[in-house]
């Protein structure tokens, strides 16, 4: 399962239930409908744990932040809680706006590799 | 009539520090691709200013590569916001930014419908007035429930995440009254 476009890609892999994040986010707020239907379609499917790769995500906007906030909502609400988000020390961005998922759900674990 | 809120520093370009204006013709391409302007414009800003924080050190790698992706996120949303409230079309949206000893200034300015204004300028005082990381989580609580295009996250992630100071100045247009102006400062200390 993935949406693949010019500037990003979205891709979901079932057998290691890990979902890959990379490239550029710079859509607007309504284009970032198909991404938010794509994760939703992944959290309601209510994993025992999951995985999100975002170790190529060189850019996220601030609707991209939010969507990625809905996300981890959706998975709270769906009591998916062994979450393990991985981000990349390459770029300084991630330290400082991914922490703000474990406000979401403290029992997320949050990696830089 | 002139309103600010924040600590608003008027901006004087008359001064020996690196700066930068750019001009954006709001009117001269459609929405969806000035969108992709915003990014190259934000991409530029944040390569142009890299190169002045040199060091090959993990200390002054880490300063720049701070310094370059908060910089990119602020100009990035501060153009988003300006060209998505920018009205009428026909006015410019202007851009400003200068790097001083201790910080990034950056200047953005817009003008705006005025019916929309005191919703908005409700909101900017609770930015600036409140705990922002409450208010950035109320915000998200608020958008899981609603299905918003704006996510109201901007200004409260440039503060939040980059320590950011911002202010807002309005004015009135004095050749069209059915017009303000907003610029909006924001300071990104270095």
């Amino acid at each position: 399962m993935e949406i693949k476009k010019n500037d990003y890609e979205i891709r979901f892999d079932n057998e290691i239930n890990t979902v890959f994040c990379s490239g550029t986010y710079r859509l607007t707020g309504s284009e970032y409908a198909p991404i938010s239907e794509f994760l939703t379609t992944i959290a309601d499917a209510k994993p025992d744990s999951l995985t999100v790769n975002l170790t190529t995500l060189k850019f996220l906007n601030s609707s991209g932040i939010n969507t990625l906030c809905k996300f981890i909502m959706c998975l709270r609400k769906n009591n998916v809680l062994q979450v393990k988000v991985i981000g990349s020390n390459e770029y300084a961005w991630q330290k400082k706006s991914l922490t703000n998922l474990k406000k979401l759900l403290p029992s997320l674990e949050l990696e830089f590799i | 009539m002139t309103q600010i809120l924040g600590d608003f520093i008027d901006l004087d370009t008359g001064g020996s520090s690196d700066f930068l204006m750019i001009n954006f013709s709001a009117a001269s391409v459609p929405l969806q691709q000035r969108w992709r302007n915003n990014g190259l414009s934000a991409d530029f800003l944040a390569d142009y200013l890299s190169t002045f924080f040199p060091g090959e050190d993990d200390d002054s790698l880490t300063r720049k590569s701070e310094i370059k992706d908060g910089v990119n996120f602020v100009t990035n949303e501060l153009l988003e916001n300006a060209m998505k409230f920018n009205f009428p079309e026909k006015y410019p949206v202007r851009l400003y930014m200068e790097l001083q000893e201790d910080k990034i200034m950056l200047y953005v300015t817009n003008c705006i419908d005025p019916r929309a204004i005191e919703t908005w300028k409700h909101e900017l005082n609770r930015v600036l007035t409140e705990d922002t990381h409450e208010l950035f989580l109320e915000q998200v609580m608020k958008n899981d429930t609603t299905n918003n295009s704006d996510s109201g996250l901007g200004y409260l992630s440039m503060i939040n995440d980059w320590n950011a100071k911002l202010a807002w100045k309005f004015e009135s247009i004095p050749d069209d009254i059915n017009v303000q102006q907003v610029t909006v400062m924001v300071q990104l200390p270095i």
